[in-house]
């Protein structure tokens, strides 16, 4: 089995690690890393729960293997947050609007949502459906869910803040 | 689930890809995006011995336009193509199709080759090929060719690429009416972006008074490949494509499909949803040329 040297980006921190080539980038981030905020659902690319933000881009870590995110710049969900004692606006509206439950989902729509707020800060419902149509939620039956996306779009307009500090993410 | 063993190489030119491929004597697997792939590997469907990582050839990436057609390089991305000026004005129902095709995550990953590749039954990629008479170029360490998506899919998850061939490219013939143009796209899922059950793909040319001078009409998802409605489509050249033109043609279609049957729809509810999709497709693309006028 071949066994590869990576060296990427994951929320502003840099990393090494020799992977096997067939360990997927989320078992990387929850096993080497111990980022275990990412979840692994149904680990064939149909749940969402292990969405990340590859090179700024929303994906499924668990449909790329860690040897593919060599170079890369990753976004996990504890990246979104501006300190670990502090939450995002996102997180904080999702906090308010109850859009949790059992929260297993809840990684996964974080990371949806913001890729989503990132590049358009007054989605429609139905963008908000779109984007995060890809993640599967059993408890809320996402209606809070969108509720919590619009707030914090609306208090992301409101913000006023310089361009790239609008998330509060310390992803660079 | 976690995919078996397999070695990995990540090539910087198709040369290379192919003679990685020719090395691993048919046990080779081309990964791009990944999205059908990873889940194949993980549930362990496919195993093979070597993975040939074509990411980041430069090569296989890209868009290009002339006045004959579309190139597509196989490893753009699907939400690249989407986002493409050059396709929403000039492809429109490859733009209508992706936008069904997985979710924004997906797309952000998957590629236009990888698709094809797969040959998905349900695919909307390799429907809108299928449709649009797309051509395919498959090189390999000895030679290149070119495939017309006609003799391209062989049935579900199976294509006419050999082992040690990678799928390089897709190009889209455009028509010449293009400002009397019009297209349609139609599907059935359980879910929004879930696999399509029945999908239908449309594209036709109207000329001054209404009639329909040229017309492609494709289903997906019913038959283990996407297939063309050549009787329909025979039937609706030369009408103004009004109700009844469209229903008798329709029987036709429904007439000569030869439908799946699985747990998620029988042959007949495939049958019957193709015909009104069909339908759908049709008056959609006929409005939009009309509209274009």
């Amino acid at each position: 089995m071949s066994q590869h040297e990576i060296a990427l980006s994951v929320n502003g921190r840099a990393y090494r690690g020799t992977v096997p080539a067939r360990l997927t980038l989320a078992d990387f981030l929850r096993e080497h890393l111990r980022l275990t905020g990412t979840h692994t659902g149904c680990e064939h690319g149909v749940c969402g729960a292990c969405s990340i933000l590859f090179d700024g881009k929303p994906m499924r870590s668990c449909l790329i293997f860690a040897v593919q995110a060599d170079g890369a710049t990753i976004t996990t969900v504890e990246g979104l947050a501006p300190d670990p004692a502090a939450l995002s606006v996102l997180q904080d509206c999702f906090w308010e609007m109850h859009a949790l439950q059992c929260g297993f989902c809840t990684p996964g729509m974080l990371i949806a949502a913001q890729a989503l707020l990132d590049r358009n800060r007054a989605p429609s419902d139905e963008e908000i459906r779109e984007a995060i149509g890809g993640n599967l939620c059993r408890c809320t039956g996402y209606k809070q869910i969108i509720d919590a996306i619009k707030l914090a779009a609306s208090r992301l307009q409101g913000a006023n803040a310089p361009a790239g500090s609008i998330t509060g993410a310390n992803n660079g | 689930m976690k995919a078996a063993e397999f070695e990995y190489a990540r090539p910087g030119t198709v040369e290379e890809a192919c003679r990685l491929l020719d090395g691993a004597a048919g046990d080779g697997k081309i990964i791009a995006g990944g999205q059908t792939l990873v889940p194949l590997l993980v549930m362990r469907l496919t195993r093979p011995s070597l993975v040939v990582d074509i990411n980041r050839i430069a090569a296989l990436q890209g868009i290009a336009a002339s006045e004959a057609g579309i190139a597509i390089k196989a490893a753009t991305r699907q939400a690249d193509v989407l986002a493409d000026a050059v396709i929403q004005h000039r492809l429109p129902l490859l733009a209508k199709g992706l936008r069904l095709v997985g979710h924004p995550q997906t797309r952000n990953r998957g590629t236009i080759g990888g698709s094809l590749a797969n040959a998905d039954p349900a695919a909307e990629i390799c429907l809108i090929a299928r449709t649009l008479d797309a051509e395919i170029t498959a090189r390999s360490s000895q030679a290149t060719r070119r495939i017309a998506m006609r003799d391209f899919c062989a049935g579900a998850m199976t294509t006419a690429l050999a082992a040690e061939e990678c799928l390089t490219e897709v190009r889209f013939p455009l028509w010449r009416d293009a400002s009397r143009i019009g297209t349609g796209f139609n599907e059935m899922s359980v879910r929004q972006s879930d696999f399509a059950l029945v999908a239908a793909a449309c594209q036709l040319v109207l000329d001054h008074d209404g009639v329909c001078r040229r017309i492609a009409l494709g289903i997906g998802g019913a038959e283990a490949s996407p297939v063309r409605a050549a009787a329909a489509e025979k039937r609706l050249t030369g009408t103004r494509l009004e109700a009844g033109d469209i229903d008798k043609a329709m029987g036709e279609l429904q007439a000569t499909l030869s439908p799946l049957s699985d747990v998620h729809a029988s042959a007949d509810y495939r049958r019957r949803v193709a015909g009104a999709l069909a339908a759908r497709a049709i008056a959609e693309a006929r409005d939009e040329a009309k509209a274009a006028a």
